[in-house]
Formats: structure tokens, C-alpha cells, sequence
């Protein structure tokens, strides 16, 4: 009974999140439909409530519960903290979009909690079978919410979509974990290692195990598949597109916390020992989604379709940070991902602002003389699209800085070039947007009309771009700590 | 190095033959005599009733899905019921708190009216 208690203790945060997801789902169905707002408030302390006991549980100490399936360390501190946070903001930008659209329901909030009670698992687990498990759980509840809006065919077309790739990419994930399970006996991220380690000090030729390395190409397919790198992006545009705006911000910026815990947890916590095959293969992966991220992006006229291949290069430059496989490189990375999830929500949330009662401002036309119209709203545009291109003095800047320097590091000068003249190309479509926003004649006059506290938030979003950029230290330094505390026997 | 991913092009082309294998055979070795009334469609052995393309009602689909998520719970119940003098109160608890979860989704599904007919 001591340690199922100390268990409970450990996973509090979670088990919060999922009690109150049941709660509000229950509350709903005895609401009368005028007071929602009860439903937003609740998700909202639910969020802070989690946050807080995140923060105040044994926060940056490594405990590891229910066995070995869980553990909470200061890595998985700092994602969460970060995930919540990104949550909290969220639930602000899409609450009028979701009003207008008859969206906002009691199921959006609960299967946003339970979406967010997944990445947490996913963050936390320290099992093959957790880890699953969080993913799936993430994964079920964001393909219902892209179909909420069930009337809508591209909606319903995308969620279709996503839903067959998704299952493709989960049975290639578990497909390689049984592998993995299969040469090493255990699915616990701990014993693996150890297993390992026994194996390749007896024999070093251990790690050219077919089964071994099958096993990990799976795996990093798998992984590669939900980050939506190349040569497994297809799913991206059309996803991204096709779902409703507030679900779009959903799929393209909190996940990819989860995601990078995972590819972290599952790489190198779990099979460092084969940084050698793994590094390759991250490698042309990042190479190929730098490129065509970029290059694809400046033929798209659709806003959200150019978000989305330019989640496509971002991920490549992630990826260029794990692959450099160093504690240097891992910290950048998880720089890099909080960088990118910033300037998401403030670029999605942009589209959100601009988009009223049946009209989704998603063309690059509505776009135009948004100086005109909104100067402020430009000037925050501004910030965003020159952090997403890496102009300095943006945190998009240093993100780029700190993982390339960590890939110079380890010796990859040419692929550091390539990535660097790639991200010169892909500035172009970046001030394109700059571009009509200040030199063109707006085409849609309307009234921005948005409520107050979407504004302010977004305000701050945008500007803590900037500010995060010219005082980049804070962060830098925790995720280094956080890196370095978790990982300290490795490599 | 690459000689260790040679499992994986065998895999493949071993894939590739299974399951192009048997279609050209069949193409190349079985006879090809098609008619007008080979090729027109057919129920069990009549003439076509009607177009197969009508829309049909998936109510019974819901009810068939919710079977399956409240029958699976017996999977967990039985194994449970045999050992619960072992495992105790915790044990017992554990169960319950299952089953409180899946109680949540059946007064959902209730209150949403999904067990209603028409």
C-alpha cells in the first residue's frame, strides 16, 4: 500500500487531468447550452490546477513509480509545465472561434483535456507500453476533435486521413517495439538500455543485430510518421488544412512536447547504444524536411497549408538537434521545440483573430494591408514570421543558432551549410507575408473584432518572441539543466 | 553498416512477390472468356433487386461498437472475480475504479440519447 501511494503521488498531476476531463463531460450533459462558459472555466482551472501540481510535487527530482512505467524527472517537469502552459493559451484563442462555429461544446473541452492527458503520459512514460498508450490516447482524441466540425467534408476528410495514416503509424511504432522486445526481453526504457549495455560489452558486433536494428527502423518510422518528417509528411498539409483552425493550432504545436519526449525517452534513453544507425537515419530525415519544408512552402497561396510545410522544415532542424547526439545537441532540441511551439500558437492564433462568423481568414489574400486595417495586429504578425524564418533578434533565431551549433559540434558542417542556405530560401515566403501585410491593398475590410483577453494574450505571445530572443538565456539554461539532470549516465 | 539492413530488402521483395505472385498467376494460367452475362452483376444466382449503392441506416453500427466497449470489461471482470480473495481490498478498488470510468461513459452515451431507437 506504501508505494501504490507514492505512485499515486507521483502521477497526481495526470490523474487530476483525467478526473476533471470525466467531470467536465458529465457536467455538460446537465448544463443548460448559455452557460458553456462554466465548462471553459472549468478546463481552464483544471489546466493551472495540473500545472501546480507539477510544480509543487518533487518537482526536478528523478522518481520513478508503478514499477518502472512511469517516471517524472526534470525533463519531464519542464515539458509538462510547457505542455499545460501552451494548453491554457489555447483554450483562450479558440474559445470565440469555437462559439461562432457551434463548436463549443463539452466534448471539445474533455477531449482537449484527455488529448492533453495523453502527451502527459507520453512525456512520463518510461515503458514501451506507456508510452503507447500516451500516444494513443493523444492520437484517438485529436482524430475525433479534427471531426468536429462534422457537416464540414474537408474536416471530415482530413480527420479520415489522418485517422488511416495515424493507425499506419502506430502499427509501425509497435510493430518495431515488439522487436525491440524480442532481442532484449524487456519493455522497460531502463532494462533495454541495460540489456544492451551487457550485450555490446560481451560482443560488440551485438549491435549489428538484424532484428535489432529492423526494430529501430520501425520505431523511428514510427516516430518520424507523428512528427510529420520527411519522407513521412504526407498527411501534414492535407491535416492542417482540412481541420478547423482552433484544432489546426491543436495538431501543430503542444504534440510536438510530447513527440520530442518520446523520440528522447525512445532513442536515447532506450537504445543509445545504437546512436550510430539511429543518427543516419535522423539525419536524411532532417536534410530532406529542411528541404522540401521549405521549398514546398513558397508554392502554397493557403496560410495554414504554408504553416504547415513550415512545420515540416522546423521539424527537420528538431531533428537536426537530436541527431547531433549530444547532451548540447538534446538541450538545443528541446530549446528548438519550445521556440517553435511559441511561435505556433501565436501564428495560428493570428488566423483565429482574423477569422470571424463564416469566414476563416486562411488565403494569403486575407492577409493583405493588415498594416492598414490593424497596425498592431501587423506589428505582432511581424514578430512571428520573422521568428519562424530565423531573423535575429527573435527566438526563431537562436533555436536555429543553438541546433546548428550543436550538429557543428559533432561535425556536420555541410549538412549545417545546407541547412543554413535552406532557411535563406525559406525567408522568402516568410516576408512574402510581411510583404502583402504592409505594401498591398487590404481585400477584406472587416472589423477584427476579437475579445479582449484573446488580444492581450496574443499580444504577449507574439512579443515574448521577441523578448525570449533578446534575453535567451533563461530558457537556454533550463533546458541545458534539464537535460543534463535526466541524463547524466549517458553517452 | 548496410549489409544489416539486407533483412529489410529481402522483406520487402518477399512482400512484393506475395502479393503480386498470385495475381499475374492467375492472369497468365486461368481461362479469359468474358460475355455480357458473366460480367453483369447478380444476387445469389437472380437478377439485380435493385442498385447496391442505396444508403442504409448505421444505428445498429453505434449499438454494435458500444457492445463491444462494455463486453470487453468481462475480459477483465472474470480473472478478477477468481483472484480477488489474493489481491484484497486494493485489488477491489482498483476494479471499482475502473469500472467508475466506464460508468462516465455509459451515462454519457445514455444522456446523449445514443441508446434511443428512433
Amino acid at each position: 500500500m506504501d508505494t501504490i501511494n507514492t505512485d499515486l503521488f507521483i502521477s497526481m498531476p495526470e490523474i487530476t487531468m483525467l478526473s476533471m476531463a470525466m467531470f467536465i463531460l458529465i457536467i455538460d450533459l446537465f448544463l443548460n447550452k448559455n452557460n458553456r462558459m462554466i465548462i471553459y472555466g472549468l478546463a481552464q482551472m483544471t489546466l493551472f490546477a495540473a500545472a501546480y501540481l507539477v510544480l509543487s510535487l518533487n518537482a526536478f527530482a528523478i522518481d520513478v513509480a508503478y514499477n518502472g512505467m512511469f517516471i517524472s524527472d526534470p525533463i519531464s517537469d519542464v515539458l509538462k509545465l510547457a505542455t499545460l502552459i501552451g494548453a491554457s493559451i489555447m483554450l483562450v484563442y479558440t474559445r470565440h472561434y469555437m462559439q461562432l462555429r457551434q463548436m463549443f461544446s463539452g466534448e471539445y473541452y474533455a477531449l482537449f483535456l484527455f488529448a492533453i492527458v495523453g502527451m502527459m503520459v507520453m512525456i512520463s512514460g518510461y515503458n514501451l507500453i506507456t508510452i503507447y498508450v500516451g500516444l494513443e490516447l493523444l492520437s484517438l482524441c485529436v482524430y475525433a476533435l479534427v471531426a468536429l466540425d462534422r457537416d464540414n467534408a474537408r474536416a471530415t476528410e482530413a480527420a479520415m486521413k489522418y485517422f488511416v495514416l495515424g493507425a499506419l503509424a502506430s502499427g509501425m511504432l509497435l510493430y518495431g517495439m515488439s522487436m525491440i522486445y524480442g532481442v532484449t526481453g524487456s519493455l522497460d526504457i531502463g532494462t533495454i538500455a541495460e540489456r544492451l549495455k551487457d550485450a555490446f560489452e560481451q560482443n560488440p558486433d551485438f549491435i549489428h543485430n538484424p532484428v535489432l536494428i529492423l526494430g529501430l527502423v520501425f520505431i523511428v518510422s514510427g516516430l518520424a510518421f507523428k512528427f510529420g518528417a520527411v519522407p513521412f509528411h504526407m498527411w501534414v498539409p492535407d491535416v492542417y488544412q482540412g481541420s478547423p483552425t482552433a484544432i489546426t493550432m491543436l495538431i501543430g504545436s503542444i504534440p510536438k512536447f510530447a513527440g520530442f519526449a518520446m523520440a528522447l525517452r525512445l532513442l536515447v534513453f532506450g537504445l543509445a547504444y545504437l546512436v550510430g544507425d539511429w543518427q543516419d537515419m535522423l539525419l536524411v530525415m532532417a536534410v530532406m524536411s529542411i528541404a522540401i519544408g521549405n521549398i514546398t512552402a513558397i508554392a502554397q497561396t493557403n496560410l495554414k497549408r504554408m504553416l504547415a510545410y513550415s512545420t515540416i522544415s522546423h521539424i527537420g532542424f528538431l531533428l537536426l538537434g537530436l541527431m547531433s547526439g549530444s547532451l548540447n545537441g538534446f538541450a538545443s532540441s528541446m530549446f528548438y521545440v519550445s521556440a517553435y511551439v511559441l511561435m505556433s500558437l501565436a501564428g495560428f492564433g493570428m488566423i483565429l483573430l482574423l477569422s470571424r462568423k463564416g469566414h476563416e481568414a486562411e488565403q494569403l489574400d486575407d492577409l493583405k494591408g493588415l498594416n492598414k486595417r490593424s497596425p498592431w495586429t501587423a506589428f505582432l504578425m511581424l514578430i512571428t514570421m520573422f521568428s519562424m524564418a530565423g531573423v535575429p533578434p527573435t527566438v526563431g533565431f537562436y533555436a536555429k543558432f543553438t541546433v546548428l551549433q550543436a550538429a557543428l559540434h559533432v561535425g556536420f558542417i555541410w549538412v549545417v551549410v545546407f541547412a543554413v542556405l535552406m532557411a535563406a530560401i525559406g525567408a522568402f515566403y516568410y516576408l512574402r507575408v510581411i510583404k502583402l501585410m504592409y505594401f498591398d491593398e487590404p481585400v477584406d475590410t472587416a472589423l477584427i473584432d476579437a475579445p479582449l483577453d484573446m488580444k492581450m494574450i496574443l499580444s504577449l505571445n507574439a512579443l515574448a518572441l521577441l523578448v525570449v530572443g533578446l534575453m535567451p538565456q533563461g530558457l537556454l539554461e533550463l533546458c541545458g539543466v534539464a537535460i543534463a539532470t535526466s541524463l547524466p549516465h549517458l553517452l | 553498416m548496410l549489409e544489416n539492413y539486407f533483412p529489410i530488402l529481402m522483406f520487402i521483395l518477399v512482400g512484393l512477390g506475395v502479393g503480386l505472385g498470385p495475381l499475374i498467376l492467375g492472369k497468365l494460367v486461368s481461362p479469359h472468356k468474358p460475355d455480357a452475362e458473366k460480367n453483369s452483376p447478380y444476387e445469389c444466382g437472380f437478377e439485380a433487386f435493385e442498385d447496391a449503392r442505396m444508403k442504409f441506416d448505421v444505428r445498429y453500427y453505434l449499438v454494435a461498437i458500444l457492445f463491444i466497449l462494455f463486453d470487453l470489461e468481462i475480459a477483465f471482470l472474470f480473472p478478477w472475480a477468481v483472484v480477488l480473495h489474493d489481491i484484497g481490498l486494493f485489488g477491489f478498488l482498483a476494479m471499482m475504479v475502473f469500472l467508475f470510468v466506464l460508468v462516465v461513459g455509459f451515462i454519457y452515451e445514455w444522456k446523449k440519447g445514443a441508446l434511443e431507437w428512433d
